[in-house]
């Protein structure tokens, strides 16, 4: 009988708790996950999205008197002409990367507890990323000729210049945006056929079974799927580091101090994968929560991803502490001013703050008490989220206000219309999210169904 | 809806566990079946051999349009840059290979991924919207946590009542004679 063998009787001997709590057959699986999209939302879903989509709308409307009046409407002045448009569009693509890195690098390395999370990651990596196209299609001011940023044929005989880093971030970003979208939709095929199983007569059936493209289980297909999931993990992996590698680069190639150092590819990385962990516990804990996922979402879960936040917190906090040293080894007087105004001059309280939020706030996870309290992690989570967003505006925009002569200098302030756009893209993000949560299946079923111990073909010997 | 006799377009019949489908593959397998399936809600590991399948030829398809990337990432930029559009850039050289190698990589990652996404469903004859396993009422229970064996009526040792007997034979249950309705 397939439903009967009980995870305890085919656990693992070496004693590990299982990954999936409450001993699940397939078919409970299949009903908690499809029951989420198949009922109605508990209420908290239509307050979260009815605030997220008003948050969406401002954010667009804002947007669109951007694009009639123009970026003055943004706190850029002279030296600093480069403020929270890139600021946010580094914080949108770098959180993206922990759903990147979770189905593909974690897959790779065969870490079976991805299989609950790596849905909703997937998901969060194609919203983040749209949400951070969002802002290099706004910044150039002028949004009709954004496609000048292509190598497209054009009667002027005019092509892009491929020797500049913006150039290779249009390449990184768009081909990251494809093959995330790819990849999460290949994810989806077999759960899709799930959903249209269970489907009644009418719209929705015909919808999912277009979607999930007449997929039968087959495996001759399951054959050929599998195949293709790999070389999709084992392409997404080089590629997610080279995309936040293409980001660093915008500051890196560049001569102005505080963004002219070798270590920043490695660095925006690593933060790439902070913050991206950040988000998906942030988000994790009250999926979890309202939707009674816990036995899918468990506190091991929870566990693994604060020490990967405390891990990855720790080579943020090193590149912090290498940028001084090389800043003092160098002996450019230039690059010396640029790193003690940055934790002294006039931007030090947010220099302060992210130092506070990436590398104090994360010593928390050392404790098992602390990594096992969902309350503990959320709070600590935000607080990552906006340390990372404040790295990018130290980089940025410390480092553009007082560049080489003083009389060049100038503060930045945000006007309303900066912080309106970023948390409209805020908006945009959750009503994405909670639109997913609603009409996509969460947890990826037929991927947790290979990993409970019925699974294993051997599991059902008469030993 | 007709009265003549409905045509047997194959035959269904499902197993208890991932394991028990596994032997039953490699039962049909040896019996000389060719053109059989087996159905489940994931993967089952083992099942290629267990089938007799070949290596999936995805990794070359994906391998060629990998190269036809980057070549033509290099292509296009070194035609762009040093013949039809030559611009002095910081008195870089008009081919600076250097400076075109982030764009050919995401290039070739990009040709390679696509080639993989669309090369799975050119080799699973994907989108297929309809085929005769739909007939049966039973076949939904594939996606959720039924395992299950197609054996096609085009089989060259396909026989009603034989492949019945068989099936049966090597444990199979809720035997079905897929029919077109």
């Amino acid at each position: 009988m397939e439903s009967t063998v009980k995870s305890t009787e085919a656990a693992p001997a070496n004693g590990k708790v299982p990954l999936i709590l409450g001993n699940p057959t397939f078919n409970t699986v299949t009903e908690t996950i499809s029951g989420i999209v198949e009922n109605k939302p508990p209420r908290i879903w239509w307050g979260i999205f009815s605030v997220a989509v008003v948050l969406a709308a401002m954010g667009i409307s804002m947007i669109g008197y951007l694009i009639w009046e123009g970026t003055g409407i943004w706190g850029l002045n002279n030296p600093v002409g480069w403020g929270w448009a890139i600021v946010n569009f580094v914080w949108w693509v770098g959180i993206g990367h922990a759903g990147t890195l979770i189905s593909a690098i974690l897959f790779l390395l065969r870490q079976r507890w991805r299989t609950s999370i790596n849905r909703f990651a997937e998901a969060m990596t194609i919203f983040a990323v749209i949400c951070a196209l969002i802002f290099p299609g706004i910044h150039v001011g002028r949004v009709w000729m954004a496609y000048y940023m292509f190598p497209l044929p054009n009667q002027m005989g005019m092509w892009p210049n491929f020797r500049s880093p913006l150039l290779w971030d249009v390449f990184a970003v768009s081909t990251y945006f494809i093959v995330s979208l790819m990849f999460w939709y290949v994810g989806l095929i077999p759960d899709l056929a799930t959903l249209r199983d269970r489907a009644k007569k009418g719209v929705r059936k015909y919808v999912l079974a277009a979607f999930s493209l007449g997929w039968r289980g087959a495996n001759r297909h399951w054959q050929h799927y599998e195949k293709a999931y790999l070389l999709l993990a084992g392409l997404s992996t080089p590629l997610v580091l080279s995309v936040h590698t293409v980001v660093s680069f915008d500051f890196a190639v560049s001569q102005l101090p505080g963004w002219h150092t070798t270590i920043f590819p490695p660095y925006f990385v690593a933060g790439a994968i902070f913050s991206g962990f950040a988000m998906v516990t942030t988000l994790a804990i009250p999926v979890r929560h309202f939707f009674g996922l816990k036995n899918f979402i468990t506190d091991k879960h929870l566990g693994n991803m604060a020490m990967v936040m405390l891990l990855t917190g720790y080579m943020v906090g090193y590149a912090y502490g290498c940028e001084f040293f090389v800043a003092w080894y160098s002996g450019n007087e230039y690059e010396q001013f640029a790193f003690i105004n940055r934790a002294f001059g006039p931007y030090a309280w947010a220099y302060w703050t992210m130092i506070f939020c990436n590398v104090v706030v994360p010593q928390i996870f050392w404790s098992k008490k602390m990594r096992g309290k969902p309350i503990v992690l959320f709070i600590a989570s935000i607080l990552i989220n906006v340390g990372m967003w404040f790295e990018r505006f130290v980089i940025t925009v410390t480092s553009l206000s007082r560049d080489f002569i003083p009389a060049n200098w100038d503060y930045f302030s945000p006007t309303i219309f900066d912080v309106g756009i970023y948390v409209g893209t805020i908006g945009i993000f959750l009503s994405l999210f909670l639109i997913f949560l609603r009409f996509l299946p969460t947890i990826a079923m037929a991927e947790v169904k290979f990993i409970l111990p019925q699974a294993n073909p051997h599991a059902h010997e008469n030993h | 809806m007709s009265t003549e006799n409905k045509k047997a377009l194959g035959i269904l019949a499902e197993f208890a566990n991932p394991g028990e489908l596994l032997k039953a593959a490699e039962q049909i397998r040896d019996a000389g079946y060719r053109k059989f399936d087996v159905h489940s809600p994931f993967p089952v590991h083992g099942m290629d051999n267990a089938m007799g399948l070949r290596q999936s030829k995805l990794g070359f398809i994906a391998g060629i349009a990998g190269l036809i990337g980057c070549i033509g990432g290099f292509g296009l930029q070194g035609w762009v840059s040093a013949i039809e559009y030559p611009l002095v850039i910081s008195g870089k050289p008009f081919f600076s290979f250097a400076a075109f190698v982030p764009v050919a990589f995401e290039l070739t990652i990009l040709f390679a991924a696509i080639a993989t996404v669309f090369g799975m469903f050119h080799l699973n004859r994907l989108p297929q919207l309809f085929h005769n396993v739909f007939y049966s009422e039973q076949f939904a229970k594939v996606t959720d946590d039924g395992f299950m064996v197609s054996i096609e009526a085009g089989d060259p040792k396909f026989d009603e009542t034989k492949t019945k007997e068989f099936l049966t034979s090597i444990g199979g249950t809720s035997l079905e004679i897929i029919e077109a309705k």
